[in-house]
């Protein structure tokens, strides 16, 4: 039983499998980046471009913008809007939701168009949220109890990083 | 919702400062920012009206330190205090690994304090989580002021504890911040119950302001491993 938000964890193996799917839907798109971020607020990876930008605000601000468009579509009577689309002069983003925990985010400019950037989301999607699905899955399948080995028997570390 | 990431080397968690309008959440954060170095702290993000009070959240990351290798990235937010942002104040709330609940010690703000304490148990209990049994301290600010209520009052109203009635859990847990005091103890009536820890505090002079961060971020951590 959790009593507040459950952990997750991003292993090497899943960051490389994201990673791979982003860079193939960014060279069919055309775009300049992609980002996913959590429905935190976290940043999970980029791809592409490297942001000219502070991506951790980004990203904040990203899922942000997410749950309070949630909010809207529950108010007009939708369970959710499941892409967002923000258009610039320059540059454009389009957003789409990834196995409702999940956002990814896509920079895109005038070497392509909305168009071609949302039929090649589609699928991208569907691949990430397949790829999320099964990390989900195996966390939730986690005996209750069992620390990720990683933070097992790290006490006397934290005491230390506050003294 | 803390995530461990091993492509970054990164743990990252979520810390929100709740409380009343006014009671110095903002005022946290701004302290935090200031003081800490810039290169273990990111920009500090403001979605704040035109006479700065704050409309959706304020957000700051700043980094603790390293733990096996991982840097401990935490994300400091707050949330608007005003009664009626309560749609906003609740979006912030996903995903929280920890509550600092800042709470205005000015007499005449109790009920405002008491109203935000209920708004907060409610809002968590939609989403399913227990305040209870999470990362969870209270931080009385104002303490400078004259029309400040004494720490008791505050803590009879604010901090009264929950009932504990796991057998395993029935034992006499001390206060590490305040020594002679108890976080688990047995009441005159029998009962066990359970406080969270509180920190006293002057935000704008920064008194407390770590204390409260160092706790929290120490209890979310724990909670993790």
């Amino acid at each position: 039983m959790h009593f507040g938000a459950t952990s997750w964890s991003l292993s090497e193996a899943d960051n490389a499998a994201i990673g791979h799917v982003l860079q193939r839907f960014l060279f069919d798109s055309n775009a300049r980046c992609a980002l996913v971020v959590d429905r935190s607020g976290q940043l999970v990876t980029t791809s592409g471009d490297r942001p000219p930008f502070d991506v951790t605000a980004f990203a904040t601000l990203a899922a942000a913008d997410f749950s309070a468009n949630d909010q809207l579509a529950r108010l007009i009577g939708e369970r959710d809007f499941n892409t967002l689309f923000h258009q610039g002069e320059k540059e454009s983003m389009l957003l789409a939701d990834v196995a409702r925990r999940v956002i990814l985010v896509v920079l895109f400019d005038n070497r392509t168009t909305l168009g071609m950037v949302r039929l090649k989301m589609r699928g991208t999607v569907e691949e990430l949220t397949r790829l999320f699905e099964r990390m989900f899955t195996t966390a939730a399948a986690r005996p209750v109890g069992q620390a990720p080995a990683l933070l097992a028997d790290v006490d006397d570390e934290i005491d230390r990083l506050f003294q | 919702m803390s995530m461990i990431n091993y492509a970054s080397r990164e743990i990252n968690c979520k810390i929100v400062y709740y409380g009343p309008g006014l009671g110095g959440k903002t005022t946290n954060l701004e302290h935090v920012y200031q003081k800490v170095a810039p290169s273990t702290r990111g920009k500090l993000i403001s979605l704040a009206t035109e006479s700065e009070r704050t409309l959706f959240f304020d957000f700051l990351p700043v980094d603790l330190g390293t733990i096996r290798g991982f840097k401990t990235r935490f994300h400091l937010y707050t949330v608007p205090g005003q009664v009626y942002y309560n749609a906003s104040r609740k979006l912030i709330l996903k995903g929280v690994d920890g509550i600092v609940f800042v709470a205005d010690s000015q007499v005449d703000r109790m009920e405002a304090n008491l109203e935000s304490m209920q708004n907060l148990y409610d809002n968590m209990s939609e989403y399913g989580y227990d305040l209870t049994r999470m990362p969870f301290v209270i931080q009385y600010n104002k303490r400078d002021l004259p029309n400040a209520a004494t720490l008791a009052e505050l803590q009879t109203s604010l901090n009264p504890g929950w009932e504990i009635t796991e057998p395993s859990r029935q034992r006499h847990t001390p206060d590490v911040y305040h020594a002679g005091t108890y976080l688990v103890e047995q009441v005159a009536t029998g009962e066990w119950v359970e406080r969270a820890t509180y920190f006293e505090a002057v935000a704008v002079t920064g008194e407390g302001v770590f204390d409260t961060l160092k706790a929290v971020s120490k209890l979310v951590l724990k909670a993790l491993s």
